[in-house]
């Protein structure tokens, strides 16, 4: 029973250590995200505490992690909103590709990366947390602002467009020869046009079963489904991570509503999992070289993306104010980014150091970047409006 | 009066609307059942002012309290038989979008004008529906407007 002890010892120390990180993250209005990998890279390889025997937990939880976030996403955003956004926001998402992609495609070429390292790179350098900022704009209390929905519409097209992303890279990444990609990727892309026509058409059959009013029911249909779904996708070479997206974006409405809430703590421990395993796998040795590189890869990220949100922003006819607003609400990049790392790590290991470096850097300042670029006129007195139970 | 719908991806919807004082404000409903209301000021009307936030029961209250006497002016209106008002039944069938979801999602009032002043449910009747009543296939609404509003409701009901 010693292993047993160990591991419980050594994860309930991890756990309660985030928890006190997370608390000092929020009071400074900062996301967990760059401290959970920051907690990685302290306990992996050449890190302050290394943990032996929680390392299993935290692989076999990372998987578990990638899937959950994935499903949590595709729950965040339905089909209905994405056409919606569609309709008013094309030019804004083709604006956020080239200035978000673009960066991270040059980079990826110019240190002589293979094409795999450039897509990848130019994923991960692309898409903003809509994780982070969805929270973020809550918190700062601007859903009523008018520049929102169009940041809104900007985050549902890239997590759209990750739908079609993620199962190229991954058939780039199982390699093989050009016919075997281009026949992986028509099967992905077939995937994940079939389920979206699933979705249109016969979604509410799926909710009505997966809908359970027990919630424990609810959560062993929706977990267990997903888990066979992503598995499938994993076995045709789409990567889990796309087959669970896929399951959250069949999901709608009030099951969808109901199953957010009771994979919420779920997801929240086993992503933990994953980001810790993304910096477990990361030595500080590597991590620091990739430093200037990251650095420079996130100053032209973050410019390009107030580009992004002044240009959608505007396009919503916001002033000027809003516009900044916009632009530096998109600077943060968070869990897609690290999800490529994931994907594509084995196979490009100088990437992961240099997205990991890149997220936290993103992670940390672009939440103060908005919350600074808000700051002149945004503070009504905050009269403390206090909840009194009904 | 008129009240602009905004789709906010991911959180949910945004209603604005110009008071008769001139206020612009914002009604920010969250998919997850709550509410924050916003004032934009005259002099930069992108950046909404929060006023407060409310709960699923709380404003499920205050819907009660600001509804309740609009409620009981129509019912005096019609005993006097006011011309041009009429009421009639709509019909729930089995295929339509609403069922299963609770009467305020259809919004009939601000579309229509026309008020739903109950549910009939076989045996049933729910008379004065709250917002969140749940509409269920084969129910039958009574509707009070004018004959365009209440032809609305009914277009509306069958998707």
């Amino acid at each position: 029973m010693h292993t047993s002890l160990a591991l419980l010892l050594e994860l309930g120390v991890i756990l309660v250590v985030l928890s006190a990180l997370g608390t000092a993250a929020r009071r400074f209005g900062l996301p967990p995200i760059p401290l959970y990998l920051v907690a990685g890279l302290a306990l992996g390889e050449g890190g302050v505490a290394p943990v032996p025997a929680a390392g299993g937990f935290v692989e076999a939880g990372a998987s578990i992690g990638v899937v959950l976030l994935l499903l949590t996403l595709g729950l965040e955003f339905s089909t209905a909103e994405f056409t919606h956004s569609l309709r008013r926001h094309v030019p804004s998402a083709a604006v956020d590709l080239v200035l978000g992609a673009g960066p991270g495609a040059g980079a990826g070429w110019l240190l002589g990366f293979d094409a795999v390292g450039i897509v990848a790179l130019a994923g991960a350098t692309w898409v903003s947390s809509s994780g982070i900022i969805a929270r973020l704009l809550g918190d700062l209390r601007r859903l009523g602002n008018r520049e929102t929905p169009a940041v809104l519409a900007v985050l549902v097209m890239e997590d759209f467009a990750m739908a079609v992303y993620l199962p190229v890279l991954a058939v780039l990444v199982a390699g093989g020869t050009w016919w075997q990609a281009t026949l992986g990727v028509l099967v992905a892309v077939a995937a994940v046009a079939v389920a979206f026509v699933l979705a249109h058409r016969f979604g509410h059959h799926v909710n009505r079963w997966l809908a359970h009013p027990d919630a424990e029911q609810l959560m062993l249909r929706v977990l267990g489904t997903t888990l066979v779904v992503a598995a499938l996708a994993e076995y045709v070479n789409v990567s889990a991570a796309v087959g669970a997206f896929l399951v959250g974006l069949t999901l709608t409405g009030e099951a969808a509503e109901r199953a957010r809430q009771v994979l919420g703590p779920l997801r929240d421990l086993f992503a933990a999992a994953f980001f810790l395993s993304i910096g477990l796998a990361v030595s500080l040795a590597d991590l620091l070289p990739s430093l200037p590189t990251a650095l420079a890869l996130a100053v032209v990220g973050a410019a390009g993306k107030v580009a992004t949100g002044w240009y959608a922003a505007r396009r919503d006819g916001a002033a000027r104010r809003g516009r900044l607003r916009a632009g530096t609400a998109l600077i943060a990049r968070g869990e897609f980014s690290i999800v490529i790392v994931g994907l594509v790590g084995v196979v490009q290991p100088e990437l992961g150091p240099l997205v990991t470096a890149y997220v936290l850097v993103l992670a940390t300042t672009g939440p103060l970047i908005t919350r600074w670029a808000g700051s002149p006129t945004a503070g009504p007195p905050r009269r403390g409006f206090r909840r009194t139970p009904m | 009066m008129d009240v602009n719908e905004v789709l906010l991806p991911g959180v949910g919807l945004r209603y604005e609307f110009t008071n008769a004082d001139g206020d612009r404000i914002g009604v920010i409903a969250r998919r997850d059942g709550d509410f924050e209301l916003v004032a934009y000021p005259p002099e930069d009307p992108d950046e909404g002012r929060p006023l407060f936030r409310l709960t699923r029961q709380e404003a499920d209250t205050v819907a009660e309290i600001l509804g309740a006497p609009r409620i009981a002016e129509r019912f005096a209106d019609l005993s006097r038989e006011v011309p041009g008002l009429v009421s009639g039944r709509v019909d729930v069938p089995a295929g339509s979008p609403h069922v299963d979801h609770p009467l305020g999602a259809m919004r009939a009032r601000t579309r229509t004008g026309a008020s739903v002043v109950a549910v009939v449910r076989g045996e049933d009747v729910v008379a004065s529906p709250m917002p969140t009543e749940v509409i269920r296939a084969g129910d039958v609404l009574v509707v009070i407007g004018t004959v365009e509003g209440i032809e609305g409701v009914r277009r509306i009901v069958e998707g």
